[in-house]
This record gives structure tokens, sequence and C-alpha cells, in this order.
């Protein structure tokens, strides 16, 4: 963990509250979220027990299984989740701009420009935690490759057409979830821990209800207790029935409410089925589900506080660059949903995986520039590190380059207390935001105490004299970076065709066919 | 009664009560001891720092009725939901005399061995008391190695040594091959998705089977012809269904670590000879006695603890009253270097620390660029609406 962020930890430790991390919001928040609260059953992958779903905070659509272990009911609520999620999803669909993207020319093999189309806004899903990503994508492989029965009529338990759709769209959304910076989906923990700093251990900081405590302590600024107090009682207080007052933010139940409550309420559902009781079913089809929501309502309201929170945060200048990519991405998956591709491998090849790797780090040295640059808060951590100083211009001294025709090449003098990691003697390149564009300087030596002479290198027109405003002033401070504000993508990797034998080669004719659904057996029923 | 080791040099103590006797002592003399299981063992190389659970395990404490008698219980827990998918699992694996077990160990770890058929054996291993199992499955294993076949021992009892004490194990099988190699066969009921399965289950799942590897190399060294195989078979259900699936697991990290562990465990010894003599952590005690005796064996609290030992939560409330900076995180800890609370590392970035402390002056450099840049954000203009531009 930098330094700075535990600086951060440590106050928060003294002061009971949390401290912020950031002053500015670095990820875009969509104006209609769409929140997810799954809960799953223990010791049973793929087997959802409820979820609370929706955009309106006020009404919440609740799902539960009455009997997890039941497939068919288990097929329904992942139709009912289909019904519900598609439609928000498909709404950005239709809603496009004009755009230009660059594509390699198959015949010329020249970078053109291809007139496109780009969504003008996208779906955003909001999970409790990480844990609730990680679900995300359990559900979309559960989905993704399950056959309708348009698809093949032979099949015993066909779905609707929308269940491998949203097995689909949930495979996508994960996938770009790990992608640094992104947007499309995102967990409230993991939002929280980006901005504020508690007293607690990034470990305990993923229970969204102690991690909520630290950051708006119920009762207020001024409330009774500190935050580290209400976090130690949403982290483990109990009722006298032995029941946790916060439940956990799932997926995963606590084991008291699994075997004090909901084992003996489901017992009785089963109960009632086999004895083909139809009131008595419905009875505790009743108790469940108030059982499943008084699990999953306190885990909603908490996602909506966590938005609350973060939308008070004046959003970071660069955050709408980051969405457009998120669009983009939306948009090419609506494209390959439309050309009627088949759903993701169970694998990625080693190009399209080589690929996701390069993109993730790329998009992580981009954030890692953006974020700075939009928060001196982060850029003084870059600043501690050594990979950015700010100082106040003392001297500036006009100097020009040689040649015919003679550029400006100022000599700048900029006073710090930083201590940025450049060294007499060697070329070292610093980069300021200048009108939000990057003004390139290059380190030229160090004088007296603090004082490093930069000579500036670009952005100042075209002329003999500087263009006004592009050159600093004497009194200007002025942040500089020693990274480079954009990220520059890797080298380009060959096409799947082209995949080198130590990469196991081009994908062979076998991977081309429809990947077949699991396969549904007896098993599957305990 | 001090919470600090008397100070008389352990080795002027007389040395009349056994180890055995000792650990019986500091237990409460009417508890019988809590026997050390594999994940017991296995949670020891997590923290081996920490001589407050090694002590405690080593002397058989019961650790979650002391946890609660001091008033922080443990959040253990398991949904019997879990219980239930878990044990049908393993019936299932292990149905049909083990075939479908067997079957799988072959494909994976057969190296070129005749399949298993109907003339693999499944011994019955019966026997009164952990003793007598133990004993009776090292008689099992000694037969099927010279036996040449293939042999399922199903919830076979092994016996390791831990800390002058024995510890009774019981993996789900071991499976013995035709060549004398003897394979550990893990059960677990979390799913292995396209051929993966979530690295932290499988960590724990090796983590426990190189315990079991462990034990079996006690019996197996003294077996002419008898080897034990360092590829353990992981076992899970595939997929979304209830079939089983397999992975050979390479354990031989964890078995070293784990060895070393258990090695260094005779610190026990040396740790209870530090203690006063009328120390016991009998649960029916008052709190504030188990509380004194608690603290007088030093911990290593850090927040991985949580998910690994029934102390975890009094050992936390403890650090955190002593303001230690560990409660924040092991990482946390090591960037602080010797400023050991957080008051000392607050202190030291109000520039109160120690001079030539590079830790003290980089975090005084953090608290100025922090408050800097914090003094910075009110004059940025909040924008009215938070909505992206875009």
């Amino acid at each position: 963990m930098p330094l700075l962020n535990t600086l951060a930890r440590l106050e928060a430790v003294r002061s009971g509250r949390a401290r912020p991390l950031a002053t500015v919001r670095h990820r875009h928040l969509s104006g209609r979220p769409l929140v997810l609260v799954p809960l799953t059953t223990s010791g049973e992958a793929g087997a959802p027990l409820g979820a609370l779903v929706g955009t309106d905070r006020h009404d919440p659509c609740l799902l539960v299984i009455p009997q997890p272990r039941d497939r068919d009911l288990r097929w329904e609520f992942l139709a009912e989740l289909a019904r519900q999620v598609m439609p928000y999803i498909d709404a950005y669909a239709d809603d496009v701009e004009p755009a230009e993207r660059t594509e390699t020319d198959p015949e010329t093999g020249k970078r053109v420009k291809v007139e496109t189309e780009l969504c003008v806004d996208a779906p955003q899903l909001i999970v409790p935690s990480r844990a609730g990503v990680e679900y995300v994508r359990l559900l979309g492989r559960s989905m993704r490759f399950r056959r309708t029965a348009e698809e093949d009529p032979e099949n015993p338990y066909p779905v609707p057409t929308q269940v491998p759709l949203l097995g689909r769209w949930f495979t996508h959304l994960a996938e770009r979830s790990r992608v640094p910076g992104s947007a499309l989906l995102l967990s409230a923990t993991e939002l929280l821990a980006r901005h504020w700093a508690t007293g607690q251990s990034s470990v305990e900081d993923q229970h969204l209800g102690a991690l909520l405590a630290w950051i708006a302590p119920p009762g207020g600024e001024n409330g009774p207790g500190t935050g580290a107090e209400a976090a130690l009682r949403a982290e483990l207080a109990r009722d006298r029935d032995g029941q946790l007052l916060v439940p956990p933010a799932g997926p995963a139940t606590d084991p008291a409410f699994d075997n004090k409550l909901l084992a003996p309420a489901m017992a009785r559902y089963d109960a009632a089925r086999a004895a083909d009781d139809r009131d008595a079913a419905d009875r505790a089809g009743r108790t469940l589900r108030e059982l499943v929501e008084g699990q999953l309502r306190p885990t909603w309201d908490a996602v909506w506080r966590s938005l609350d929170l973060l939308r008070a945060l004046p959003a970071g200048e660069r955050t709408g660059e980051r969405w457009t990519r998120d669009r983009w991405s939306y948009t090419a998956h609506r494209d390959r949903v439309r050309a009627g591709e088949p759903p993701q491998p169970r694998r990625d090849d080693a190009v399209t995986a080589a690929q996701k790797l390069a993109t993730r780090e790329t998009e992580q040295v981009r954030l890692d520039a953006q974020e700075a640059l939009d928060d001196p808060l982060v850029m003084a951590g870059r600043r501690l590190a050594g990979e950015a100083f700010a100082g106040e211009v003392t001297e500036v001294v006009m100097e020009w380059s040689e040649s015919a025709r003679p550029r400006p090449r100022p000599l700048v003098t900029v006073v710090t207390e930083d201590r940025p990691q450049l060294a007499d003697g060697a070329a070292a390149k610093v980069f300021r935001s200048l009108d939000g564009r990057p003004q390139a300087a290059e380190f030229v030596r160090f004088e007296g105490a603090g004082g490093i002479v930069l000579r500036l290198l670009d952005k100042m027109g075209s002329g003999r004299e500087p263009a006004p405003g592009t050159v600093p002033e004497k009194g200007d401070r002025l942040c500089w970076t020693l990274f480079e504000h954009d990220a520059r993508g890797g080298p380009k990797l060959p096409d799947p065709e082209q995949t080198p034998w130590t990469h196991g080669g081009p994908p062979g004719s076998a991977t081309a066919a429809l990947p077949l659904p699991d396969p549904v057996t007896d098993g599957d029923i305990l | 009664m001090s919470s600090y080791p008397p100070s008389v040099p352990p080795q002027t103590t007389p040395q009349t009560t056994p180890l055995r006797q000792r650990l019986a002592d500091l237990r409460g003399p009417a508890v019988p001891p809590r026997p050390l299981d594999a994940r017991a063992l296995a949670a020891l190389a997590a923290n081996p720092g920490c001589g407050r659970r090694a002590l405690l395990d080593g002397a058989g404490v019961d650790k979650t009725a002391l946890a609660t008698a001091l008033g922080s219980p443990s959040a253990f827990g398991q949904s019997q939901f879990a219980i239930v998918r878990g044990n049908s699992f393993e019936a299932k694996v292990k149905g049909d005399g083990g075939a479908e077990l067997l079957r799988l160990v072959h494909e994976h770890l057969g190296a070129g061995a005749e399949p298993p058929g109907a003339a693999a054996l499944v011994p019955d291993l019966t026997a009164a008391g952990p003793q007598g199992r133990a004993a009776r499955t090292a008689l099992a294993l000694r037969e099927a190695t010279s036996a040449g076949a293939w042999t399922l021992l199903d919830h076979p009892m092994l016996a390791l040594e831990v800390a002058g004490s024995p510890a009774y194990l019981e993996p789900d099988a071991v499976v013995v091959h035709p060549d004398g190699r003897w394979t550990v066969v893990e059960i677990k009921s979390f799913p292995m998705i396209d051929g993966g399965a979530d690295p932290a289950k499988v960590g724990a799942a090796a983590r426990q089977a190189a315990v079991y590897v462990l034990a079996l190399e006690n019996t197996a060294g003294k077996l002419p012809g008898a080897a034990v195989g360092h590829e353990v078979l992981l076992v899970c259900p595939k997929d979304f269904s209830n079939l089983p699936t397999a992975a050979p697991v390479d354990v031989r990290r964890e078995r070293s670590v784990t060895r070393r562990q258990l090695e260094r465990l005779t610190r026990v010894e040396e740790l209870a000879a530090l203690l006063p003599e009328d120390l016991c952590f009998d649960p029916a005690r008052p709190a504030e006695e188990l509380d004194r005796a608690v603290s007088a064996v030093p911990a290593a609290y850090a927040p991985e603890c949580l998910a690994a030992c029934e102390l975890a939560f009094h050992c936390r409330q403890r650090a955190r009253a002593a303001d230690e900076v560990g409660a924040l995180g092991r990482s946390l800890r090591a960037e602080l270097g010797g400023l050991g609370t957080v008051g000392e590392a607050l202190a030291a970035a109000a520039g109160a620390g120690p001079a030539e402390d590079p830790t003290a002056a980089a975090l005084r450099q953090a608290a100025r660029l922090r408050a800097e840049a914090l003094a910075l954000a009110p004059a940025r203009t909040p924008s009215e609406d938070s909505a992206c531009p875009c």
C-alpha cells in the first residue's frame, strides 16, 4: 500500500472515522444504474437463492427460489432474472451517435478510419462486493451455453431466448470489470475503498456494512459512536437468536441464518410440496421470500447509500473519457450479439488472452496517470514516490533551437520541496498538463536548493515566438510528472490464424463449432 | 500474576514434569485435549510467528470454547447445506466400490499402470479408537503395497507426531497404486469450472493435503517399496453438475513449509517453559484470569488470522487496544518499519519521530503532501450535477 494511503488509514484509526483517499470521484456513475444483490446457496455452485434487482431504490424486484436444489425452480429464476435485466441492457443499444474507428484494412494492411456508430450511453451494473462480481461471472458462465427451443428442438430443457443472452452479457460485463478503470460492472466495496481509507485492514474492508459504518456512521457526523464502533457492530453484533444484525452482503449467507431459519423453512416447503398441499406450500414459500428479503434488503439499501456518498464527490475530469471506452466496449459486444456470433468460449485462445492482458496493462497505466492528473491527492502519492514534483517557477530564460528556423526552447527553473527521481547527466523527460494536453520538457540540471532546470520542448506554436500562455511565468505553480499522460498500447498481436506454435498454434476447426451446452444429468439434483 | 515471563532462566526451573503433563496442566486438569486436525496444522503454517496459536494448539486447548469464555466468540460455522452437499458429493465419488475414484486416479496419476478393474481392493479399516484405526490403516497400507494391486483406503487414519504428542488425521481417501505408490485424494465440493477452481480454496486444500502427505511419508519410510506421491488428486464437482472431475496438485512447496513449521513446533516446550507454573487455559475459569493467561503468551496478530483462527477476534481487540499497526495489515506494518504503534507513526508524521529514521522522514513528507493536497481540494469547484459530461 502506498505510504500516503497508509497515513490516511492511521489518521482514520485515530479519528474513528474514514479519511478521504480522493478529492474527486474516479469512476463514472450512471444516472440510472442497475443494482443487483444476489444470494447463493452454500456449497452449491450456480444455485442462486434469491436476488434483489432493479433501477429504483424504493422498488426493487425480489426473486426467490424456495428450493434452490430444484432444477426447474432454478431455471425459472434465471428466466425471470433475464426478464428483469435484459430490457435494461438492451435499452442502450439503439441510441447511437456517429463515430470513427481506426481499423486495419485487410487488403492493404494500412490503418484506415472507418465510419461507425457508438452507443450514446451504456448500462451500468452495481453489485455489493468483489464476490458479487465473481458471482455475475459465474451466472454468466452457467447461462451462456444454454440452448433455446429454436436452436435445439431436441433439447428436453429449452430455455427462453433471453437466458443465454443474459449469460453472454454477464460474461462480457464480468470480463470488462477486469479492465482497470472500467465502469460497466462495479462493486460498492471497491468503489468506497478507492475513495476512503478506514481504520481497519483491507481484509475487513470487504464487508460492505463495516466499510460504510466507517465512512458514514449511523447517526451522521454528530452521531453517538465512532465509525470504528459502528463497524464492529456491523461486523459481529447478533440478536438474541444468534442472527447477525447486519446480514453479510453476499452472495454467501451467514451459516447461522442457513441453519436456524432457512433450513427449517425450506423443509416445511418441501414437506408441503411432497404432500401436494398447495396452501401450505404457498405459505411456506411466502415465509421463505420474507426470510430471503430480510437478508437482501439491508444490503440493497447499503449499496444505494454507497452510491449517494460517491455521487456527492465531483466527477474526475477524465472519468468521462474512460466511460467512452466502456461505451465502445458495450457497442462492440452489442454488434457481436447482433451479428449472431457464438457465445464467448469456455477458454480464450492464445491471441485473445494476450490481447486482454495487454489491454489491462495499458489501461492500468492510463488509469494511474489520469487519476493523478484529476486529483491532487493522488498526485501527492506520485510526488511522494518521486514520480512527479510540484513547485514554483523562479526563472524563465528564453532560448531557441539551433536550426535554420529557430524554435523556442525556453529554460524554466522550478523550485520544489519534492524529491523527484531525476539524476544529473541522465536524460529524462517530464510532462505537465497545459489545458488538458501534455507539454513535454527535458530535465537539464539541478540548481541550488531544490531548483530544477527544465527545457520546454513543445506546444508553443509554430513561430519563433512562443504562443501566448504556453510558457510559464515567474511565480506560476506547476506540477510536472515523470510519467507520460497517455498510455501507449503494446506491440501488435498476430491474427488468431497466425498464432505461433509456442502458443498452441492456430485454433483448430473444432473450436470453431458452437460450444456444446453443459450436459444436463441426473447428478444435477442432489 | 505477572503477565510477563518469570525472570528466572528456564533451565533453572525444575523440569520434573514432562511436556505432556505440562500441556495437560495448561489445558486444565479436567479438559480432554482437542485433537489437532489437518486444518489446524495447515493453519499453523499460515502464521508461523504466532506463539499463542502454537502453544494453544500444541496443548490441545479448545480455542472455540476459550474464545467464547473470553467474550470474543469466533464466527466460524458451517451451513448445513454445505455439509449435506459435501457429504453427498463424497458419497457419490466413492460409490460403487470406489470405481469412479480409482478411474480418476488412474486417469490423472496412473503413470501407465493397468487400469483398475473389479479386482481393486477396498479393505475394511474399522477399528476401535484412533490408535486402533491408525494401526489398522498402517497394516492395510503394508498389505496393499505388497499386494501390488489398486487399493482404495476409504477414510484411513494417520498418525503424525506433533510437538511430542500424536495427532490423528483422517484424509478423505488414500489410493495405493500397483507400483507401491501412495496418492492422497482430497474430495472438495467447490466446483471446477472449465478446468479451473477458486485459487484460495485450492490453496487451502493443498495445504491440508500436504499434512496428510507428511503423515504418510513417516509410514512409508519404514516400508520398503512404498513411496508417497507429491502430487495429490483434488476431486471436485465438474462445472455446475454433481459429476466428479479431478486435477493433480503438486504439494511439494506446501509440504516443505508445513514440515518446517512442525519441526519448529518443538518451540511449544520452550514457550511453555517460559510461562508461570499455575497458568491455565481451562475455559471454565473466570474471564479475567483467562485473559491474563492468554496475554502471557505473545501473539502475532494479522488480519489474515480472521479466516483461520478461532481466537482472532480476541487478538484483534487486543492489537487494536494496544494501538498496534499490525492490526491494519501485514504489508502496512512492514512499510512502517520500526514504528510499531499508530501513535508512534502519527507522531513521526507530525515531525516528532526519530530524526535519522528514513521511515519517519518519509511519513513526515507524506503528511506534508497530504495536507497540501487536501487544502487544495475545497478550492476546486464542486460540480452541481455529479453526472458525467457524456
